[in-house]
């Protein structure tokens, strides 16, 4: 089933044509990994999925992206980006506590009831491979968390809206590989109930956990396919050269 | 040579600095040994409970509550009216107005910031003094709620400006992660981005309030100059800074009367300087 289908969408911000006549679909319950260069677009095609592209005010686009055959142009933002929850690049928390930092966004939706918030909270934090390391101090700053769990609180925070898709920006870019591990099996049980875009710069954690990956190349999508063909037969001479660069 | 050099410069340096913090003692030192004579003739606490201030007459009563009262009035008022419009102001210019309103705002706060204390003193005498008698009808318009109101345009300048770059500190990230979430643009100010520059914020009040309590030229002109015990906001008041700009001149040097404008002097730095270190206090815990 299509969740997402991209047709002929152009970004630019000012003059700099940052994504070009991108078409694609991205299948539900899947892992789609996006890699490519820096640069090459990946950022501001995830930020287009959720529209967070529009806070900047020299961005113009044209083309069109679907989201379950609903223009996402016609959505209401806030509704948008409760379905389309985003994990960045540096871990973000907010400054509140654990407990407020995955309270925050399901308050804002309107569930007041405080044991239903903390049942759902529990529950994130649970998928999130999170509770068993904060559950005696989430009454703590977010901050005194460690880099890795600190990333992991903020997928937690979006569990909790319960949404439909998942958007990760390179989000082990700052963690160390045990911590990355931690997330990269977040994510891969998560995807029987989610759909996960996830860019990232490191090739190999693309393999691991994408079903497709799509590889960008100076705003263009270059070759999007199963990650199996991706990095045994690619078709584009600039996919096979961009892995195998990787792969040293 | 370059050693000489660099001596030389870092002593001359030296020596700037200390003469800066030399005068700072010195002038505190002063105040206080010609503030603390008054406390041979009335004690301390009858100065700062004293209900009346009839500093001339025999034998002179020395009690500066009134004053002390009129000062917080007005400064109450003046918090009460600026805080509000100053942060509202500070978050639309930070937050919400486009970038052109944004340049148009910012540079009218400074234009205020710019006019000089009696200027505004006069303006608000002939315009906002009139219309506070004929609004509340009352015999005279000279009232702590006329001081207040213009302490309050004195006092907005140093509160936007401060807390708009409390405020444009945040992290975008912040606003992006709260946005990402799905709030809308006011719940993540509300939420999200003014608790993460209220210690800013704070300071930018407490800088403000500091402004207002050490203002003295506008308020003499505007607030009646009556040193009595206020009873309501629309009465004329006298504040601690106007007593000592009017009375130091004719006070005979040396008199009691002399040692208590000191004294009253006293009283002033200690809460301008609880105010600065409350502020200081806000700043550092920000970094
Ligand atoms: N808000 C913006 N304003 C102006 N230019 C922007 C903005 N966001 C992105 N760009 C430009 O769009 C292009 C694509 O940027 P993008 O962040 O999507 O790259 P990326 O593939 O995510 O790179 P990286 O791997 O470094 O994160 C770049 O040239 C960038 O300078
Ligand atoms: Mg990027």
């Amino acid at each position: 089933m299509v969740k997402f289908s991209i047709r002929a969408l152009n970004i630019w911000f000012d003059a700099v044509h940052a994504l070009k006549n991108v078409t694609m679909d991205i299948t539900a319950n899947e892992v789609l990994s996006i890699i490519g260069p820096a640069n090459s677009g990946k950022t501001a095609f995830l930020r287009m999925l959720n529209r967070l592209n529009e806070l900047s005010e020299n961005f113009r686009m044209s083309g069109e992206v679907k989201l379950s055959r609903g223009n996402i142009k016609d959505m209401d933002t806030e509704l948008l980006r409760k379905r389309v929850g985003m994990v960045f690049a540096l871990p973000l928390p907010l400054p509140l506590s654990i407990f407020g930092n995955v309270a925050y966004g399901i308050k804002m939706h309107g569930i007041k009831n405080e044991k239903r918030q903390r049942e759902i909270i529990k529950q994130a934090l649970k998928q999130a491979y999170l509770w068993e390391e904060v559950k005696d101090r989430l009454d703590e700053s977010a901050f005194k968390l460690s880099g890795g769990q600190q990333q992991r609180l903020c997928i937690a925070r979006t569990l909790a809206l319960k949404p439909d898709v998942i958007l990760f920006d390179e989000p082990c870019s700052g963690l160390d590989p045990i911590s990355t591990a931690k997330v990269e099996e977040a994510m891969l049980r998560l995807k029987t109930d989610y759909t996960i875009v996830l860019v990232t710069n490191n090739v190999k954690q693309a393999a691991r956990v994408g079903d497709k990956t799509a590889f960008f190349l100076s705003g263009e999508l270059v070759e999007i396919d199963k990650t199996d063909k991706i990095f045994t037969t690619p078709t584009d001479k600039r996919t096979d050269g961009y892995i195998r660069g990787k792969f040293g | 040579m370059r050693k000489f050099r660099e001596f030389f410069i870092e002593k001359l340096i030296l020596i700037c600095g200390l003469a800066a913090i030399f005068f700072v003692v010195l002038i505190f030192l002063f105040l206080l040994k010609e503030g603390l004579s008054v406390f041979g003739t009335v004690s301390p606490l009858k100065f700062l409970l004293g209900k009346s201030w009839y500093p001339i007459s025999e034998p002179a009563q020395l009690g500066i509550l009134p004053l002390i009262l009129g000062s917080l009035l007005v400064t109450l008022g003046a918090a009460a009216i600026s805080i509000p419009i100053g942060v509202a102001c500070a978050v639309y210019i930070a937050e919400i107005a486009p970038l052109k309103i944004k340049e148009v705002l910012k540079s009218g706060i400074e234009l205020l910031a710019a006019i000089p204390s009696v200027v505004l003193g006069f303006i608000g005498m002939v315009t906002l003094v009139p219309w506070v008698k004929s609004m509340f009808h009352l015999p005279t318009g000279l009232t702590a709620l006329s001081g207040s109101i213009m302490l309050a345009f004195m006092a907005m300048p140093t509160i936007v400006s401060i807390a708009e770059d409390a405020l444009y500190s945040v992290p975008k990230s912040y606003k992006e992660g709260a946005l990402a979430l799905g709030a809308t643009h006011w719940q993540a100010i509300y939420r999200v981005i003014l608790p993460a520059a209220s210690s800013g914020i704070l300071a930018a009040v407490m800088l403000g309030i500091g402004r207002v309590i050490g203002e003295t030229m506008a308020v003499m002109m505007i607030t009646g100059n009556a040193a009595v015990i206020p009873q309501s906001i629309l009465v004329p008041i006298r504040t601690l800074t106007a007593t000592i700009a009017a009375e130091m001149g004719e006070a005979v040097v040396g008199s009691e009367h002399y040692f208590a404008l000191f004294a009253v002097g006293i009283v002033l730095f200690v809460m301008s300087f609880a105010i600065n270190v409350t502020a200081d206090l806000f700043l550092h815990k920000k970094k």
